[in-house]
């Protein structure tokens, strides 16, 4: 009895926080003339208050078709973003992954992991003027390697790592050093299969946050052709608001896809640097 | 053995070597730099901090910065223990769990639009306050904007926060509680004497990465408002942002060094937490 009561409010509660992103979703399906007609009181001239209905009176692909096949604007940040991220996981995957397994397994001084801790939790404000100043004198500023290569150096995947390749038990490797393996056999046919939840759970929360990066490319980046979506949709008004809808539907699917496919993975990742 | 020595070197050295010169050459380079004139490099002591402590704006961004932590640290904290506690007692309290952890996989730019036509002053917020009797609220031109940050930093991290409690909630043996059953504990009593103590290391330290993920928020400020947002949203990325685009460099120096020193100390907490907990 006691639980059912519970149930109603958290349910709306969950309701609410679903909100945004059904705006986000149903706009993108809307008819420009719709959003129009709804949104009439925002845009300046009308009066009352904007509307929304909870689906589409006349649910259309139009807007969608439109970004896709006629906004070559559209296609460049688009692919942007996809070269940003690639080149962040990929790089990650080939420095961050054996520095994790170093720091976990071969013994360096623990006072290395400290130092990666410390990095992982300094917010960008303070890593900006910094990053800003190698940038420059590498001449990097204004290319997309000005936002990848700080992304593949974060120290946050290999704090990460760390802690899910500690958890492989120490016997396993001995066992393998006694037949005579090396250390890169061990890393490639020991360490590589058995971190492989833990290499998902980051590669995850990785392209999140590449996915999503704004202050990076906002500051290094000041030619527009480079840059990712995350800067171009805020450009977007409420007057084309079909558009920008469309628009931010289509960088919306790849990261809700992921997170469907791969909530548990993502859990793991959120509670390790915290838990025992 | 001295081989092996060299290899496991090699496993760190590239990440270490980009590390280096991404982040703490760099970094030694700014705090050298914060003691030093823009123009020319001569040595000038504490100028630059004294400057930037006496700045306007700096002082509104670090007074919003910070009052912006004091209020939403503890509201994010009370709100996400609540509705873990609940989603343990509740069936189907996974799906609900997810619909709270959504957020955080959803990029800030793709909601963008959907912030702007709820916060709007003509905006669906707007029309449901209305709904309910209560007058509209200029949501971007007054204070209430200091308000649009909390709302949508909580809409952001309650998910993550959840996830955090629900773990540390999971630590305590579930044959504890059933002992104070037996003992005639009711469910509040039990709370009180058994979850808050377990709980109280894993709050510190979600407490402090709440803390530090909350510089995040400039993000979803500058979607809705912009470069120049209204004065109480106004944050210390932002005054960055200003500083940089006026070549500003012995200030933003300065303010780095500075940001970094409160950065520092909050982490030495969380050092502490960690260790606690480890031992624990």
């Amino acid at each position: 009895m006691k639980r059912k009561l519970l149930w109603f409010p958290m349910g709306a509660f969950a309701l609410i926080m679903l909100l945004p992103i059904w705006i986000a979703v149903t706009g993108a399906f809307s008819s420009q003339w719709e959003l129009t007609e709804n949104l009439r009181p925002v845009l300046g001239n009308g009066q009352g208050l904007a509307k929304w209905t909870l689906l589409p009176q006349s649910p259309t692909l139009k807007s969608l078709v439109q970004v896709l096949l006629d906004s070559p604007e559209f296609f460049t940040m688009f692919w942007n973003s996809v070269t940003i991220t690639a080149g962040i996981l990929l790089g990650q995957f080939a420095v961050a992954v054996p520095a994790a397994w170093g720091l976990a397994k071969l013994h360096l001084p623990r006072k290395l992991g400290n130092l990666y801790m410390v990095l992982m939790l300094l917010p960008f404000q303070v890593l900006m003027y910094p990053e800003y100043l190698v940038l420059k004198s590498l001449g990097l500023l204004n290319t997309l390697w000005a936002v990848i290569l700080p992304g593949v150096f974060s120290a946050y995947p290999v704090f990460l790592l760390t802690r899910f390749f500690a958890a492989i038990p120490e016997e396993i490797l001995e066992a393998a050093r006694l037949d005579g393996a090396g250390e890169w056999q061990i890393f490639r046919y020991i360490a590589l299969p058995l971190g492989l939840p833990g290499l998902l759970s980051v590669g995850i929360l990785s392209f999140l946050d590449a996915w999503n990066l704004i202050e990076q490319p906002m500051t290094f980046l000041k030619n527009r052709a480079l840059w990712p979506l995350s800067l171009f949709l805020p450009e977007t008004t409420l007057t084309d608001a079909g558009l920008g809808f469309a628009a931010a539907l289509l960088m919306l699917i790849p990261a809700l896809l992921l997170f469907g496919l791969c909530q548990d993975a993502l859990e793991q990742g959120i509670v390790l640097p915290g838990g025992k | 053995m001295k081989q092996r020595n060299m290899v496991r070197w090699l496993f760190l050295l590239p990440n270490l070597m980009g590390i280096g010169v991404f982040a703490l050459f760099p970094m030694a380079e700014v705090l050298v730099g914060a003691f030093r004139s823009a123009i020319g490099g001569s040595w000038v002591g504490v100028r630059n901090f004294r400057t930037v402590l006496s700045n306007r704006a700096f002082r509104l961004a670090a007074f919003n910065t910070g009052r912006f932590m004091l209020v939403c640290i503890p509201l994010l904290l009370c709100l996400s223990l609540l509705l873990a506690l609940g989603l343990k007692r509740v069936r189907g309290g996974r799906q609900l769990r997810s619909a709270c952890l959504l957020p955080m996989a959803v990029p800030a730019a793709s909601v963008v639009l959907a912030w702007k036509l709820l916060f709007h002053e003509n905006g669906l917020l707007n029309g449901v306050l209305e709904g309910l009797g209560a007058g509209g609220v200029n949501w971007m031109g007054t204070s209430a904007s200091f308000w649009v940050l909390v709302i949508s930093y909580l809409w952001k991290n309650l998910g993550y926060t959840v996830v955090l409690w629900t773990a540390a909630l999971g630590t305590v043996s579930p044959s504890v509680y059933e002992a104070a059953q037996m003992d005639g504990a009711d469910s509040f009593r039990s709370f009180w004497y058994i979850t808050m103590p377990n709980l109280k290391t894993s709050a510190y330290s979600i407490a402090v990465l709440s803390l530090l993920n909350s510089f995040k928020v400039f993000r979803e400020a500058w979607l809705v408002a912009g470069d120049y947002p209204q004065e109480q949203m106004y944050l210390v990325q932002h005054l960055y942002n200003n500083w940089f685009r006026e070549l500003d460099y012995d200030k933003i120096a300065a303010a780095s060094v500075l940001v970094s020193c409160v950065v520092l100390v909050l982490i030495a907490l969380l050092r502490r937490a960690w260790d606690k907990e480890d031992q624990g």
